[in-house]
C-alpha cells in the first residue's frame, strides 16, 4: 500500500468539471455591464519613425468612446527590470510589423473595428534589419539607440576550467554549426484581457497571463496608479506555453481605456495578432565545439550561441544565459566556455518558449553527441550512459545536481523501443534515434531582485471540514490548482475534492511568482506543503490529546485522523478542525518557499542555470523517410521523463505527451518566419500545428527519482520533456538517411535537398545546415522593397490615402551591394575553419 | 475623452430578431445579421463554452453540432441553422448527469487547459452517435478539425475509447 493517500493516484483535475462543462471562466468570457471592445492598431511597418498619430477621424466614429495612443502611457517597462525597453503602445517609433501603436474602445466590437483604419498615423521608413548578420554589422542602422554595438542586445562569455587544455588533450574533436528556427506557442485561447475601473478608484484587470504578480507591478508602473489599488486576476488560460508571461499592450490598453472612460473594456487578440504579439522560440545559430577522449569522455566543450532577438528584450537575457547555461547539467564536461549574443531585429520579439533557451542548444548538444557516437563507433544510449553527470554533484560551471535519473530514463526509453536492436539495423528510409536532456524545476532568482519568498500559500479550514487554499500560481493548463488541491489534501488527510482552489489573484492570494521556468510544483508545492503541516500540526496535537495516542503517531487520510498504529483510534477531520479550532482559533496558516542558497556558481551571470531540482528525460524516436517525396513521418516517440514523484501520474503523462507533441511540431515544420517583416504564415491553417492525422504514436514513462527537497519528492514535468524529443528525430533522420541535420525543421523539401533530388541537380548531400554566420540569402534592400509592396497592399485595402513617405532610395541601394558581397565571405566560413568570436567587432556581415 | 456620436434618432435599426432551438429551448433575440453563429451563442445568449480560436474555421474550437452533425459555428450565420438544433456544450449532461465522454475526459486528462474540449467533446459525441465503437483511425479522423495543443491527442483516444464503452 501506498504510503500516501492522494499523492500518485490517477485523479481527475479538480478544475477539469468547468472545463468539462463549459463552465470554465476564460478572459473572453467575461462580460460585465457597459463593458466596451477594445481594439489595437498596429504597425504596418517593420521600422520607421512616427511622424504623428492622428485619431480625430475616429474619435468621431459612430460608438467609439476612446482613442488613445502611445504618448498617453510613455513610461518604460518591459518583463526584466535591467532591460525595459518597450512601452505599453509605440512612442516615436515602431520597430516590426504588427508593434501596437494606438487603441480604440467602442460601445460595440465592429465599431472599435472600424474606427482603426480612420486613424491617420504617419511614418517615416527606416531601413529594417531582418537578420543576426545584418544586427550584428550594421552600426548605420540602430533599431534601440542603446546599443552599444550595432544591434546587440546583450552579450556573455563565461568560462570554467581550462579550455585549452581540455582541448590540447582530446584524441578527438567536432566542430559543428547548427541553426534552430524559430517558432511560436500557437495556445488555441487567443489573448484576451477586461479591466474594470470602479468608482472607487480601484482598478481590476482579468486576464489570461502567466505571470499576475509581474504584470501587477508593471501595470503600477505604466498606469501611475498604487499597486495597492490594481487588483490582477489570472483567468484559467486556453494554453499559454510561455506566450502569456510578458507584459502585453492589450492589457495596458485595457486598463487605461477603462480608467478614461470609468467602463469595463474588453481586449481579445483576433488569431493574427497572436502570431505577432509572439514572444515565442528564439530562432538560434550556434557553434559547438566538443573534444573527448578515445572513449568519449568529454575533456572540453565550447559553445558560441547568436539568438534573434526581435524588436525588444522581453526575457531575453535569462533566454541568453539558458542558451548556455544547462549544457553541463547532463553529462560530465571539465571545461566549459560559453559565448553568447543577442540581437534585435525588426520582428515580433521573442521570449520564452516551453523549454526557454536550452531547447535549441540541447538540440545541438545531442545531436553532436550522436555523432561522436557515430565516429566512435559506440552505440549512442550506451555511450550517453558511460558519460552521465552523477547524482548529489556539481558541475564545472557550478550548478548543484541533486536527484539525477537521466541513467533510467534513457534506460527505459531504450527498452520500451528496443533502441540497441534497431539502431543502424532498419531499412533505408526507417530511423530510430534517441536523446537526452534536463530541465530546471523553477528559476533560482525571480526576475526582479528581492530577499522575499518566490512563492506563497495560505490555507485555511472551515468548521464544515471544507479546506481553502490560496496561492498566486496561474492556472494554464498545466494542472496547478490540481496540484494546489493535492499537495493539501494530501497533508491535512482529506480528497481534493474538498479543497477550494483561488489562484491567481494578486488581491486575495500570496504571491507567486507565476507559471513559467517549471516553477509551480517545485515552489507552489513547497509552500503549500508548508501551510497545510501547519494546520495537520494543530489537528494532531488536539486529535491526539483527546484520542490519548502520541502526537508522532497520528496520522491524517480519507477525512479521518487516526493512530497509525490503531487506526480504529480515529475522529473524522471535521471533529479534528472543530476541537483545534476551539484550542488555536481560526484555523489558517501560510507557507512560504524560497530556493536554498548556495545551488549555483557565483560568478556574474550565475543567475541563471540554478534551480532546487533538475528534471531529465530521455526520447526515442522511430521515423519513416518517403524516398521519392521527402516526407518525414515520425512514427512514434516514446519519452521517459524523471519527474522526482508523479504527484498525479495523469497530469504527469499529459505533459510528457503534450511536450513531445510540441517537439515534433518544432522540428517538423511549425517555423515563424517572415519576409521583409512581414509574418510568412500568421493563421492557423499555415503555420499548421500537427493535428490529429500528424502527430506520432507518443508513449510516456514516469521515472521518479525521488527528490529529497522537493513537494512528496516532486519536480517539474511540464517543459523538460520537450527537449529530448527534437533531437531523438533529428538523430533518427541521420539512422533513416544518412544526413545529418543541422537545421530545424527538417520539412520535405529539405530531405529532397539531401537527398539529391530537388531541382534535378542530382547532388545528394550527407548535412543539411548552416555553413556559420552570415550565410545564406541576404538581400535587406530587397527585404525592405517587398514589405513595401505588401505594406502598400495593405494600406489600398484599408482604403486610406495618408501622404505616404517615399521609401528612401538609396538605403536600398547599399543594402543590395551589402547583400551581393556577402556570400563570398559566407563561403570562406566554412565549418571546419575558425569561427567569427561573437566578442570580437564586426563578426557580422563584413 | 469623447462621447459616442451615435443617434437614435437618425441611425438605422439594423438587427433583426432570430428565433433559434439551443440545447433543447427555444430563444429569441436580435443580433446583426452578419454576425455569426458563435457571436450569437457567446453575446446574446450567454453560452460562452463554445470557444473562438481563429474565427476562420482552422482550429475547430467553436464546433457545435446542428441536428447532431459537427458544424464551425465561426462560419455559420444563425440564419443558417433557424429550425434546426443547435447542441453547445453546456446541452452535452444529461440533467445533473454528465455524459459519458464528459467523465471520460476527466479521468484520461483528456483536457488540459479546457480551451479545445468544448469542440473535442462534441467533435467526439458526433463520432460515438454515429460509430459506437470506433478504431483509432476513425478517432483520428474525427476530431481532425479540432485542434488540441496541449495533449499531443493521445489522452483524448483513450477517453473517447472508454466512453465508447458507456455510451
Amino acid at each position: 500500500m501506498s504510503e500516501f493517500s492522494v499523492v500518485g493516484r490517477r485523479l481527475p483535475k479538480v478544475n477539469s468539471w468547468a472545463h468539462l462543462t463549459g463552465t470554465a471562466k476564460y478572459a473572453d468570457d467575461i462580460a460585465l455591464p457597459r463593458m466596451l471592445y477594445g481594439r489595437l492598431l498596429r504597425s504596418t511597418q517593420a521600422h520607421a519613425r512616427i511622424r504623428s498619430v492622428d485619431t480625430t477621424a475616429a474619435e468621431r466614429h459612430p460608438g467609439v468612446v476612446a482613442v488613445v495612443t502611445g504618448k498617453d502611457m510613455p513610461e518604460k517597462m518591459g518583463i526584466m527590470p535591467s532591460t525595459q525597453d518597450e512601452t505599453a503602445l509605440a512612442v516615436g517609433k515602431v520597430r516590426y510589423v504588427g508593434e501596437p501603436v494606438a487603441a480604440v474602445c467602442a460601445t460595440t466590437e465592429d465599431a472599435a473595428f472600424d474606427a482603426l483604419s480612420l486613424i491617420r498615423v504617419e511614418y517615416e521608413a527606416l531601413e529594417p534589419i531582418l537578420t543576426i548578420e545584418d544586427a550584428l554589422g550594421r552600426e548605420d542602422v540602430k533599431i534601440h539607440d542603446e546599443a552599444k554595438r550595432a544591434n546587440v542586445f546583450k552579450e556573455v562569455h563565461l568560462s570554467f576550467g581550462d579550455l585549452e587544455a581540455g582541448f590540447a588533450s582530446a584524441d578527438h574533436t567536432r566542430d559543428d554549426w547548427y541553426f534552430f528556427e524559430g517558432n511560436t506557442h500557437a495556445p488555441i485561447e487567443n489573448h484576451s484581457a477586461v479591466a474594470s475601473y470602479d468608482g472607487d478608484g480601484k482598478l481590476t484587470l482579468w486576464t489570461s497571463t502567466q505571470v499576475p504578480h509581474y504584470l501587477h507591478r508593471e501595470l503600477e508602473k505604466v498606469l501611475g496608479l498604487p499597486r495597492s489599488h490594481i487588483r490582477v486576476v489570472a483567468t484559467p488560460n486556453g494554453g499559454a506555453f510561455g506566450g502569456k508571461s510578458d507584459p502585453f499592450a492589450h492589457e495596458f490598453a485595457a486598463c487605461l481605456l477603462s480608467m478614461r472612460t470609468k467602463r469595463p473594456v474588453k481586449f481579445t487578440l483576433d488569431r493574427e495578432e497572436v502570431f505577432y504579439a509572439h514572444r515565442g522560440r528564439h530562432p538560434v545559430k550556434m557553434r559547438l565545439r566538443a573534444g573527448v577522449k578515445k572513449d568519449g569522455e568529454f575533456t572540453a566543450v565550447h559553445l558560441q550561441t547568436w539568438l534573434d532577438g526581435g524588436a525588444y528584450a522581453s526575457y531575453g537575457i535569462a533566454t541568453t544565459y539558458y542558451t548556455g547555461a544547462l549544457m553541463t547539467v547532463t553529462y560530465r564536461i571539465p571545461a566549459y566556455k560559453f559565448d553568447g549574443v543577442r540581437v534585435y531585429t525588426n520582428k515580433p520579439p521573442c521570449g520564452p518558449k516551453r523549454g526557454h533557451g536550452t531547447t535549441q542548444p540541447r538540440w545541438a548538444f545531442e545531436c553532436t553527441v550522436d555523432k561522436i557516437a557515430t565516429d566512435l563507433g559506440f552505440d549512442p544510449l550506451e555511450y550517453r550512459q558511460r558519460i552521465l553527470q552523477p547524482a548529489q554533484s556539481r558541475t564545472v560551471n557550478g550548478l548543484r545536481i541533486t536527484s539525477m535519473g537521466l541513467g533510467q530514463c534513457l534506460e527505459a526509453a531504450g527498452k520500451a523501443t528496443q533502441y540497441s536492436k534497431k539502431r543502424g539495423q532498419l531499412p533505408r528510409g526507417k530511423g530510430i534515434g534517441i536523446s537526452g536532456s534536463a530541465y530546471i524545476s523553477g528559476a533560482g532568482l525571480p526576475i526582479y531582485w528581492n530577499a522575499m519568498p518566490h512563492s506563497g500559500a495560505t490555507v485555511k479550514i472551515d468548521r464544515g471540514g471544507g479546506v481553502a487554499v490560496y496561492c498566486g500560481t496561474s492556472e494554464i493548463g498545466q494542472g496547478s490548482d490540481h496540484m494546489l488541491a493535492t499537495v493539501t489534501a494530501e497533508a491535512l488527510g482529506v480528497l481534493p475534492e474538498d479543497v477550494h482552489v483561488v489562484s491567481g489573484d494578486t488581491t486575495l492570494a500570496p504571491v507567486d511568482l507565476g507559471s513559467y521556468s517549471s516553477r509551480v510544483t517545485f515552489m507552489a508545492g513547497n509552500a503549500t506543503k508548508e501551510a497545510a503541516c501547519k494546520l495537520r500540526d494543530q489537528l494532531f496535537t488536539v486529535a491526539g490529546e483527546k484520542l490519548g495516542v502520541p502526537v508522532e503517531r497520528m496520522n491524517a487520510a480519507f477525512r479521518k485522523v487516526y493512530d497509525r498504529a490503531d487506526p480504529s483510534k480515529s475522529m473524522s477531520f471535521v471533529e479534528a478542525a472543530n476541537l483545534a479550532e476551539a484550542r488555536y482559533g481560526t484555523l489558517s496558516a501560510a507557507g512560504s518557499y524560497s530556493p536554498p542558497p548556495g545551488i549555483g556558481g557565483d560568478y556574474k551571470g550565475a543567475g541563471v542555470g540554478p534551480t532546487p531540482a533538475y528534471s531529465y528525460q530521455a526520447s526515442v524516436a522511430e521515423v519513416s523517410v518517403d524516398l521519392e517525396t521527402g516526407v518525414l513521418t515520425v512514427d512514434r516517440i516514446v519519452t521517459a521523463h524523471d519527474c522526482g514523484r508523479a504527484l498525479n501520474p495523469v497530469n504527469v503523462e499529459g505533459q510528457i505527451e503534450g511536450s513531445a507533441y510540441m517537439g515534433y511540431g518544432e522540428i517538423s515544420g511549425e517555423e515563424q518566419v517572415f519576409r521583409g517583416g512581414l509574418h510568412k504564415k500568421p493563421s492557423l491553417l499555415d503555420y499548421k500545428i500537427p493535428t490529429s492525422l500528424d502527430t506520432p504514436v507518443l508513449e510516456a514513462i514516469i521515472v521518479e527519482s525521488v527528490d529529497a527537497e522537493g513537494p512528496f519528492g516532486a519536480k517539474e514535468a511540464g517543459e523538460g520533456p520537450l527537449n529530448s524529443v527534437i533531437p531523438a528525430i533529428a538523430n533518427a533522420v541521420y539512422d533513416a538517411i544518412g544526413v545529418r541535420f543541422d537545421e530545424t525543421p527538417i520539412t520535405a523539401d529539405k530531405i529532397l535537398d539531401a537527398l539529391g533530388k530537388r531541382d534535378n541537380r542530382g547532388v545528394p548531400k550527407d548535412r543539411i545546415g548552416p555553413a556559420g554566420l552570415g550565410e545564406g540569402k541576404r538581400d535587406p534592400g530587397g527585404a525592405q522593397r517587398r514589405l513595401g509592396f505588401s505594406t502598400e497592399a495593405r494600406e489600398r485595402r484599408r482604403a486610406v490615402s495618408p501622404s505616404r513617405p517615399e521609401q528612401a532610395e538609396p538605403a536600398q541601394g547599399a543594402g543590395l551591394e551589402r547583400g551581393r558581397a556577402l556570400p563570398d565571405r559566407a563561403d570562406k566560413t566554412g565549418a571546419t575553419g575558425p569561427g567569427p568570436e561573437p566578442g570580437e567587432p564586426g563578426s557580422g556581415s563584413r | 475623452m469623447t462621447t459616442p456620436a451615435t443617434n437614435p434618432a437618425t441611425d438605422p435599426v439594423t438587427k433583426q430578431l432570430t428565433t433559434l432551438r439551443v440545447n433543447g429551448e427555444s430563444h429569441t433575440f436580435a443580433a446583426e445579421p452578419h454576425h455569426t453563429l458563435l457571436e450569437v451563442l457567446r453575446e446574446e445568449l450567454g453560452l460562452t463554452g463554445t470557444k473562438h480560436g481563429c474565427e476562420l474555421g482552422e482550429c475547430g474550437a467553436c464546433t457545435v453540432l446542428v441536428d447532431g452533425a459537427p458544424m464551425l459555428s465561426c462560419l455559420t450565420l444563425p440564419a443558417q441553422v433557424r429550425g434546426l438544433e443547435v447542441t453547445t456544450v453546456e446541452g452535452l449532461a444529461d440533467g445533473p448527469r454528465l455524459h459519458p465522454l464528459q467523465m471520460a475526459f476527466a479521468e484520461e486528462g483528456a483536457a488540459q487547459c479546457g480551451y479545445c474540449t468544448p469542440g473535442m467533446l462534441l467533435a467526439a459525441k458526433a463520432l460515438l452517435d454515429v460509430n459506437p465503437k470506433p478504431t483509432l483511425e476513425e478517432m483520428q479522423q474525427a476530431i481532425a478539425g479540432n485542434l488540441c495543443r496541449c495533449t499531443g491527442y493521445t489522452a483524448i483516444y483513450e477517453a473517447i475509447a472508454k466512453a465508447a464503452q458507456h455510451v
